[in-house]
């Protein structure tokens, strides 16, 4: 469900009384309601659904994981990481 | 002292096109001495005939007709008379044929603005000379407002095939490549991103021209091992494989990293959820051509602007006959399926 | 393009496969519940990459495809209506009714139109104050936060020609209702990404408790899926359960705040019917009573209509990963996507046209 694609906050506006933005998408640029994210700033990603922003990308955790699975790849070895509380033995 | 009286003459000068502008009298031939002759004439039409007496060199005739109602008529990198004329080129073009007389009927709407009829007449006149075909009989129809959209123009053309030429989508042969001369979906997203309601703005131009000076080279280079052409327009690339597949009874294998896509095409397309190669172009060519030759050809076309990111996308296999597989970044294969209808944005 | 290519960048996939490979034991089904997900996993053909024992079932969270065939009724003959401009996501008009679809309710005549968001929709509503301007409001949870704004908004500005037609469900009910059935067979979930997005994943824990199965909200992209299939791997073979999110960069636990905050104050929670499902408790939103005035059901009152679905669909089972698409008599014979039996033939990500489109039969 939910083709939700990322992109890069270019100008905030406000239309209506409703916080808005546009977003470009490797060139294109959409028009983005921004009530869901009042705290994005210019540059920063966001996940656009349906003429929404749902959420600001967590730059810091993409990079983290990212570089975990370069790792992956250069050592040939996957590092198993720890176990996240939430996850609970049988 | 003499009165005298005189009715009001008619308005002559009108902004926009009237029901009158169409119906043979006095308004349709100021509409045609005002609008379409300054741009248009010709030792042809300057004959106001009902017809063109043409002289055909020897050899066989090719002959299309396309009717085309895009909307928007204006669109970042083209307009409708600019689409109407490059299409029946191109429809000629690739069946091997050298372009000759073009032929074009309009549909005016009433109200329909004779400023942008003009713009829209001259850009024909110029994509006619560019293309190096004459428009040599034309009609116009005014119909009541509401009862088509501003504007509808069908062109049929003529063309003499080159001797020796043979090309049809049935003549795939397992091992022959196949060559696209660009980037894909170029002219669909123009349209889509330019329909108003869609909260898009991209810069995405459309590729709309003529193809038959490049075709003409590459048929010079290779006459005979080139199998078919088409102009992947309505459908896009997906399309016209599954055409070529279908008409020769072959299967096509293409890989996904060769084909090429503008990064603001892709773009829109992610966020629309469309596959560029569902997506229509208009001044693109698809080429089967046998393997030892491709070489030869892509040369060729990488000369000419509309084919310099010309690539080699794949080839005919024996296998999967009628079918367009495509082999993904991953090592996997996918069915490249004949595209449903109208390209929808999805949200889902 | 940021945050996507590295996401689809061959070396690590084949990397991720690798792994999962190695730490492949048994016999296990996955289900990914999102249909978008499914797409992405057919469109890239991560299932043929797959270990023979891993099988990916195609879980039932396309909007288009569960949306009852009541609601495209009411939706079809409210959009017939004169005084009405239809406004909807392009997925849902080629969803056949009984007899017909949106374009056929489109070529008699009706004004029906695509739009992006649904803030478009409230704008045709602005600049046509003699119509009737009705939105189509479907979706999971990730669509919820837009089709709840676009209420408020309306409600904000006292909108008045301006209305939704609801249908709006949520994905946690359908899973307890999948793995509380007895012929289930789904031993882990991919949960789905951008549901999460705005959901989070607190309310998995619970299920994930009960039942004893591992769930990773994952992402889109094939590394992104590969990521979060080899983490489910790796809790089924250890024999744990719970959830482990894979989708970092976008999915937290407590999701988007504001956007609960929003769709509670438009919504609540109803009983819903879903094609090919039948009715699961629990699993709808409703327009809450403040909001009923812009209730499109009621205002056009279509609540009469209803519809029944075609004996030979078997989109149920399929949406319950109880069948392959291919396991269905009518697949590609009585039912293909020029002519769909059930919704699942229908959205391009349904599971049956996802492997009519894409799946190669070797
Ligand atoms: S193939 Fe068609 S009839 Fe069979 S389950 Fe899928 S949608 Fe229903």
């Amino acid at each position: 469900m939910c083709l939700a694609i990322p992109g890069k906050l270019l100008e905030l506006t406000i239309e209506n009384g409703l916080k808005m933005g546009t977003i470009d998408v490797n060139g294109s640029k959409t028009r983005a309601c921004l009530e869901y994210v009042p705290d994005i700033k210019v540059g920063q990603y966001t996940i656009v659904h349906a003429g929404f922003a749902l959420k600001i990308i967590d730059e810091e955790e993409a990079a983290e994981s990212l570089k975990l699975w370069q790792e992956l790849i250069e050592s040939g070895a996957f590092q198993p990481d720890e176990e996240l509380p939430s996850a609970e033995s049988l | 002292m003499t009165i005298v009286q005189t009715c009001p003459a008619p308005i002559m000068q009108h902004e926009t096109v009237q029901m009158a502008h169409g119906a043979g009298g006095r308004l349709s031939q100021a509409l045609m001495q005002r609008v379409f002759m300054p741009h248009l004439h010709n030792s042809f039409l300057d004959l106001l005939d009902d017809q063109a007496k043409l002289d055909l060199p020897s050899g066989r005739i090719a002959f299309t007709t396309d009717t085309y109602v895009v909307s928007p008529i204006f669109f970042p990198g083209g307009n409708i008379g600019e689409l109407a004329v490059n299409g029946t080129v191109n429809d000629l073009a690739v069946g091997g044929a050298k372009p000759l007389y073009l032929s074009a009927g309009f549909v005016l709407e009433e109200g329909f603005s004779l400023a942008e009829l003009e713009v829209i007449v001259k850009s024909m006149a110029e994509a006619a000379h560019r293309a190096g075909v004459m428009m040599v009989t034309g009609d116009t129809k005014v119909v009541g407002k509401g009862q088509c959209d501003r504007i509808f123009i069908n062109t049929s053309g003529i063309g003499v095939i080159r001797e020796g030429v043979n090309l049809s989508c049935r003549n795939l042969k397992a091992g022959d490549s196949i060559i696209l001369s660009g980037t894909v979906g170029d002219h669909g997203m123009a349209i889509m991103t330019s329909r108003t309601g869609l909260s898009f703005q991209s810069r995405i131009t459309s590729d709309c021209g003529a193809l038959n000076g490049m075709i003409s080279a590459m048929l010079d280079a290779v006459p005979f091992t080139i199998h078919a052409m088409r102009d992947p327009t309505r459908g896009g690339v997906a399309a016209t494989l599954n055409e070529l597949a279908q008409s020769s009874s072959v299967g096509i294998e293409i890989h996904e990293t060769t084909i090429p896509v503008k990064p603001d095409v892709r773009g829109a397309c992610e966020l629309l959820g469309i596959d560029p190669l569902h997506v229509a172009n208009e001044g693109k060519l698809v080429v089967a051509v046998a393997a030892g030759d491709a070489g030869k050809v892509l040369e060729v076309m990488r000369n000419f602007d509309h084919g310099r990111d010309a690539v080699i996308i794949g080839s005919v296999v024996d296998d999967h006959p009628g079918m367009v597989v495509m082999r993904t970044v991953y090592g996997s294969r996918r069915i490249i399926d004949l595209p449903l209808g109208e390209q929808l944005p999805r949200i889902c | 393009m940021k945050y996507i290519d590295e996401y689809r960048d061959p070396q690590l996939a084949l990397k991720l496969l690798e792994e999962i490979r190695r730490k492949t034991a048994r016999h296990w089904s996955i289900m990914e519940i999102c249909g978008g997900q499914t797409h992405s996993i057919i469109r890239n053909g991560i299932d043929q990459l797959l270990p023979d024992t891993i099988e990916l079932v195609h879980g039932p969270g396309c909007p288009v495809c569960v949306t009852p065939l009541e609601s495209i009724e009411r939706a079809l003959a409210i959009a017939a209506r004169e005084e009405v401009i239809f406004t909807s996501f392009g997925d849902m008009l080629r969803v056949p009714g009984n007899a017909r679809d949106l374009f056929m309710v489109r070529s008699a005549g009706g004004d029906v139109r695509i739009v992006f968001s649904p803030l478009d929709a409230l704008q045709i509503a602005r600049d046509n104050p003699s119509k009737e301007v009705v939105f189509f409001a479907v979706g999971f949870e990730t669509t919820a936060p837009a089709n709840a704004m676009v209420v408020w908004q309306a409600a904000r500005e006292g909108i008045e020609n301006f209305s939704v037609l609801v249908s709006q469900v949520m994905v946690p009910p359908a899973m307890r209702a999948i793995l509380s059935s007895p012929e289930n067979r789904v031993q882990g979930f991919l949960a789905a990404g951008h549901v999460c997005a705005v959901m989070g994943y607190e309310e998995y824990e619970p299920i994930a408790r009960e039942f004893q199965v591992p769930i990773v909200p994952t992402g889109f992209e094939p590394v992104d899926l590969l990521a979060g299939i080899l983490k489910t791997i790796e809790l089924l073979e250890e024999g744990k359960s719970g959830v482990v999110n894979r989708y970092g960069r976008v999915v937290s636990r407590e999701g988007n705040p504001l956007a609960r905050e929003i769709i509670m104050k438009v919504f609540e929670v109803t009983d819903r019917q879903w094609r090919g499902l039948g009715p699961i408790p629990g699993s709808g939103l409703g327009l809450r009573r403040e909001f009923a005035s812009f209730d499109a059901e009621k205002r056009f009152q279509v609540t009469n209509i209803c519809a029944q679905e075609s004996p030979l669909c078997m989109s149920g089972r399929v949406l319950q990963g109880m069948l392959k698409p291919d396991g269905c008599p009518a697949f590609a014979k009585e039912c293909t996507p020029e002519h769909p039996l059930g919704a699942t033939m229908v959205s391009s990500e349904g599971a049956c046209a996802a492997y009519y489109n894409y799946h190669l039969t070797p």
